[in-house]
């Protein structure tokens, strides 16, 4: 009746894992912050945020063992996050 | 009994990041408007956000960090049946919470202190750049310690329901509020490099 995967256990491990890669990025960024890239150390910064990001929602918010409902939502959600600020900036840059 | 048979927590959890996905856009917005303003007045914005303490903000990632840890555990924790184990972190996670708040009032006391604050004379008489982002500054992190204060509140509800031996669905409703401290998180990973590390 119910999905297969309603009770997805995460290990501990695997979530100290996270923990231990999540604070490895945010020393990163806070190194690579301090070391002048010009303009590329906002995509550097952005790019890190991301990762972390993806870290959490995967693992941490179980959405890499979700069905294909949630994740085409999730999908929606930041593609339509993107078309607000890609537009946005298409206007503001190149008024 | 009936009852308990007829939870859908699937559904449970569709509902919960439907909301979240609100939410998502919420601080996309304000994100956006940081962008913009970041955009058109550069000089403006590195002035003022040269100002923000990175040590306290690295704390606070930190600790943001680890309690996201923590109500992973508990919720895996429940789900192995460990009721014990799930308490303490869950704890931990509040105490976590609270670490951040005062931090935050700390970081907000100094501002404050120094004359900025949306309207105070010394921001009027400077940059009109630097008075957007110190707007911004305090919607957004006041935004996000408004959600801090509700997560921590919901964490320690779910807490007291489960300490009080409640069976039925209490998984549910823990990872549904996990799901809520996660998004706290997931706001901050961007606050923190936007306000704290690229000005």
């Amino acid at each position: 009746m119910s999905e297969q995967r309603q009770t997805h256990i995460i290990g501990y491990g695997t979530l100290v894992l996270i923990w231990v890669l999540l604070l490895l990025l945010t020393a990163t960024t806070v190194a690579v912050s301090r070391v002048d890239l010009g303009a590329l150390h906002v995509w550097a910064a952005l790019a890190i945020a991301c990762l972390k990001a993806a870290l959490v929602i995967g693992i941490f918010m179980h959405m890499r063992y979700e069905g294909r409902l949630l994740r085409l939502s999730l999908l929606t959600a930041l593609v339509t996050l993107a078309i607000f600020i890609g537009l946005t900036f298409f206007d503001v840059l190149y008024r | 009994m009936s009852q308990a048979s007829h939870r859908d927590e699937a559904g449970d959890r569709l509902g919960m990041w439907l909301f979240l996905f609100t939410e998502l856009l919420l601080f996309g917005g304000l994100f956006l408007l940081y962008g913009v303003y970041l955009a058109r007045t550069p000089e403006d914005f590195i002035s003022a956000g040269g100002e923000l303490d990175l040590v306290l903000g690295t704390a606070n990632t930190v600790i943001l960090i680890t309690s996201s840890l923590t109500v992973a555990v508990a919720v895996s924790a429940l789900q192995k049946g460990a009721r014990s184990l799930t308490l303490w972190m869950l704890g931990t996670t509040v105490l976590c919470a609270l670490i951040f708040l005062v931090n935050k009032a700390f970081e907000w006391r100094a501002k404050i202190d120094h004359d900025i604050y949306p309207g105070s004379k010394r921001l009027l008489a400077g940059e009109g750049g630097e008075s957007v982002f110190y707007s911004l500054y305090y919607l957004t992190t006041g935004l996000h310690a408004l959600h801090v204060l509700i997560g921590a509140a919901l964490l320690g509800w779910v807490g007291f329901r489960i300490k009080g031996g409640r069976r039925d669905g209490e998984g549910a409703v823990l990872e549904n509020v996990g799901l809520y401290w996660h998004l706290v998180d997931l706001v901050w990973i961007f606050i923190f490099p936007l306000y704290y590390l690229i000005l």
